[in-house]
């Protein structure tokens, strides 16, 4: 059994029609750490991701098999409620989406559609989701704002709050820091460090120094197939496939 | 206990959705099942047949004349083949003096002319389409009929040509907006190429770009067709409806849709007349259903080869 | 040979300009003439022949109120379904959208056939019957009639102003509301919806601005010729504006005398509907512009 707050993949397989996506592989991931996940484009990386948060339901002619246990409970099974699977399993997206309304309301999305609406516990869970996204002293005197008001960084760091609003236990984030400036994606980094302590998180990125400076396991994934899985030392110091290094060393990718 | 209120209340308004989802087709089935339903006595009730059966409605009667359509003298007579004739005439007046301009219009529009007339003309049009039609029926009826008269030189000031000029009004609206949308969807690289090989812009418009879209301008047409047949007021106001059985454009005509619009309001219900009335009306749906259908699948049509092609 | 073709074709959008421009400045000179307030806010007197249309004007937006709030949720529900549940390129899709095409094509004089067999003689003297001991109380043309069939005749108007709303908000938005943890319903409620606010007041007005100029389909429905009061009940009949138009215009027993009445009641109804046109054309333009935007 995995500890509580982990999620534990176990022969997962994505499919589309008669192609690939995601080769059958095992992962785990523990509250406490964070998962890099690095690789070239179309390798599959946001694919699991949305299988994680089960986002993929969306997409036609996908066939997902294999489990992901939560706690124990296999999260793809059919019987499974999926809105508060996404709860759960949170997820940042690589494009900052502001919906269209205030810092606060953007914000109140999750809990509000869980029926929590009291201003106090809101203001509260506001503050504290602000602040583990490194976005509070910036946003806290205008949160009626419209989203859209706020910089690409502030944006996204935003998204990560929105997110963090419903305390799930498991983070996603699917290239969080494509196209942000280096102090954003200081700041994203830096909250990382924070949030592990709470949660599992798991970073996609196909910026491999920003794996090797944050995630404490990462994974190479590489035209759907999970080419090794290990502690972040050890894979860029050490790759056991000629093709890791290749990618890490930037000969391709 | 609270989620499940929450989830079954979800459930309902969901259900509410996927239902309403069928009130188009539920809408189009019950204007067949309930207009055809008050229709079908013609067929089968004996008293009705008697009076009003098919043979009586469609074949020459005996008499000084006849094809006559007058429902409410002592022998009732119902044929209505003249108001067939009526729609038909006025029909074809319309869509003579619709057809080609919009088409026209279109062409220069989306062909030839920068893209500022079009930017002008759009709007001009879409206040045409927006004039209600019982306000172009008063405009030809009380202006219109005059200029008409005069221009043409015709005894009757209320007649076919006056009342398919009107009706013309209301389709160019209708054919100019699809038969752009068609010779716009024709991709760009056509006319490049035609343009490439040394076509002037009239023989790439022509030869190149008009038969690509080709497929979409025959469903506006088409679609200008079933307005015309079906349109109400403008031809109960214009065109003088007398139910006469003659090709001359310049004598009043009545049309199928202005006889219902006039006669119903006054007909003793469950009637033979009732019933035909109805039975026009089945005919009216039966007839621009068909045609509306015909148009969809022009448009497919053309999707296709545009879709193909690119 | 092509110069002539092309001057040809010129000079059609010509002719429509200029018939166009005729039609409306007509009515706009002749009408604007004899307009004044209290033409509009006063009953008409002498068959006709004087006094004012403000019952027309009432009855006209009663009608076309009960037509709104008839047609607007069952045109949302049923675009929301189209664009928001069913899935993609599904056969029943197809067939609703064939069906809404083929609704918008079905004339008006058979909307008004429909109304009377269905609405009046189904439905109201079903109603009679089963709640009012056979009482005339429903079975007769009345104004929720009348309103019910403009629903109808106008809900292709407001399915697809909807539509093209509702394809104008970006999947990411309905992503984020899923990712979130929203149900597809809350997703719709929360994030499309009120998007797509400004789609649905287009299509609204469009529906409204049409159902305003729609003659043949009250015609049996509810539409009276002459009331001595307004409307105040749903099983009341009115008057209407275009329905005023026609009768004024064919059977007033002295055309010379209610001329400038005819007048400025049919540049009242055409000012009414050019109003509420080119709202709709402003705030559907404003949409078109997000929409290529979001692209």
């Amino acid at each position: 059994m995995n500890a509580p707050g982990g999620l534990f993949i176990e022969a997962l397989a994505v499919r589309a029609g008669d192609k690939e996506l995601l080769k059958p592989f095992s992962l785990r991931v523990d509250r406490g750490e964070i998962l890099g996940v690095i690789g070239p484009a179309g390798s599959g990386k946001s694919t699991l991701l949305r299988v994680l948060n089960r986002l993929v339901d969306l997409d036609d002619g996908l066939s997902v098999s294999g489990t992901v246990q939560l706690d124990g409970a296999n999260i793809l099974g059919p019987e499974v409620d999926v809105p508060s699977v996404r709860k759960r399993i949170g997820i940042v997206f690589s494009v900052q989406v502001p919906l269209p309304m205030s810092i606060y309301d953007n914000l109140a999305f999750g809990p509000r559609l869980a029926g929590v609406t009291d201003p106090g516990g809101l203001g509260t869970l506001m503050e504290e989701s602000l602040r583990a996204a490194y976005l509070w002293d910036e946003v806290e005197d205008r949160l009626r704002e419209p989203a859209s008001n706020l910089s690409g960084g502030q944006q996204q760091r935003m998204c990560l709050a929105r997110t963090l609003m419903l305390r799930p236990e498991v983070l996603l984030l699917d290239e969080p820091c494509s196209g942000l400036d280096p102090i954003s994606t200081a700041k994203i980094e830096e909250a990382l460090q924070g949030l592990k302590k709470r949660m599992a998180v798991i970073l996609v990125t196909n910026n491999v120094k920003q794996a090797s400076r944050v995630a404490d396991k990462t994974a190479f994934l590489l035209m759907g197939e999970l080419v090794e899985c290990g502690p972040t030392q050890d894979l860029f110091t050490n790759p056991k496939h000629k093709r890791t290094e290749e990618y890490i060393t930037g000969r391709f990718g | 206990m609270r989620t499940g209120g929450i989830l079954s209340a979800e459930k309902a308004v969901e259900a509410l959705i996927r239902l309403s989802a069928f009130s188009a087709i539920l809408g189009l089935f019950l204007i067949f099942v309930f207009i055809g339903k008050e229709a079908l006595p013609v067929l089968t009730s004996p008293e009705a047949r008697k009076e009003a059966g098919l043979s009586k409605l469609f074949l020459p009667q005996e008499g000084p004349r006849p094809y006559s359509w007058q429902p409410v003298s002592e022998i009732p007579k119902y044929s209505i083949l003249p108001l067939f004739m009526g729609t038909l005439k006025v029909t074809l007046v319309a869509i003579l003096f619709a057809i080609p301009l919009a088409l026209g219009a279109a062409l220069f529009t989306s062909e030839f002319a920068p893209d500022w007339t079009k930017e002008l003309l759009k709007p001009i049009i879409e206040l045409l389409a927006g004039i209600p039609s019982v306000v172009l029926g008063f405009f030809a009826l009380m202006v219109m009929a005059s200029c008409v008269q005069d221009a043409f030189g015709i005894i009757y000031r209320l007649n076919a040509v006056n009342a398919g000029i009107a009706l013309g009004l209301a389709v160019i609206p209708i054919v100019y907006t699809m038969a752009d949308d068609a010779l716009t969807a024709v991709p760009k690289s056509y006319r490049e190429a035609s343009i490439a090989m040394g076509a002037s812009a009239w023989q790439t418009a022509s030869k190149v770009v008009f038969p690509a879209a080709l497929p979409g301008i025959l469903a506006a047409c088409v679609l200008g067709f079933g307005r015309a047949i079906g349109e109400t007021m403008i031809v109960l106001m214009a065109s003088g409806n007398a139910p006469v059985m003659t090709w001359a454009l310049q004598k009043p005509v009545r049309s199928l849709s202005a006889t219902v619009a006039a006669e119903l309001g006054e007909v003793v219900v469950g009637s033979p007349h009732y019933h035909v009335l109805f039975l026009i009306g089945t005919l009216l749906f039966v007839f621009t259903f068909a045609l509306n259908l015909f148009a969809h699948w022009f448009v497919r049509r053309l999707q296709r080869k545009i879709l193909g092609a690119a | 040979m092509g110069r002539f073709f092309i001057a040809l074709s010129a000079l059609c959008c010509a002719v429509i300009v200029a018939m166009t421009a005729f039609v409306l400045g007509d009515i706009a000179y002749f009408g604007w003439e004899k307009l004044t307030l209290s033409f509009l806010l006063a009953a008409p007197e002498q068959g006709m022949a004087a006094g004012g249309i403000f019952p027309a004007i009432f009855g006209t937006f009663f009608l076309v109120l009960i037509m709104t709030v008839a047609v607007i949720p069952l045109g949302v529900m049923t675009a929301v379904y189209l664009n928001e549940y069913a899935p993609k390129h599904s056969r029943l899709v197809q067939w609703v959208r064939l069906a809404i095409a083929n609704l918008s094509g079905v004339p008006a004089i058979v909307f008004g056939l429909f109304g009377l067999g269905f609405f009046i003689d189904f439905v109201g003297k079903g109603m009679d019957a089963a709640f009012f001991g056979s009482r005339l109380v429903f079975g007769q043309p009345a104004i929720l009639w009348a309103a019910l069939t403009l629903a109808l005749l106008t809900l292709p108007t407001v399915v697809v102003a909807t539509e093209e709303a509702l394809r104008a908000i970006p999947d990411s938005h309905r992503e984020v509301a899923y990712s979130l943890g929203a149900t597809r319903l809350q997703m719709v409620r929360r994030v499309v919806l009120p998007q797509a606010i400004g789609g649905i007041l287009t299509g609204g007005i469009l529906a409204v601005s049409r159902g305003a100029g729609e003659v043949a389909p009250i015609l049996f429905t509810g539409a009276a010729y002459f009331l001595p009061y307004l409307p105040k009940k749903l099983n009341d009949q009115f008057m209407e504006l275009g329905y005023h138009i026609y009768v004024m215009a064919t059977q007033s027993p002295d055309v010379e005398a209610t001329k400038p009445i005819l007048y400025s009641t049919v540049f009242v109804l055409l000012a009414l509907t050019f109003v509420l046109n080119f709202t709709a054309i402003w705030v559907r333009s404003r949409i078109r512009r997000r929409l290529r935007l979001a692209k």
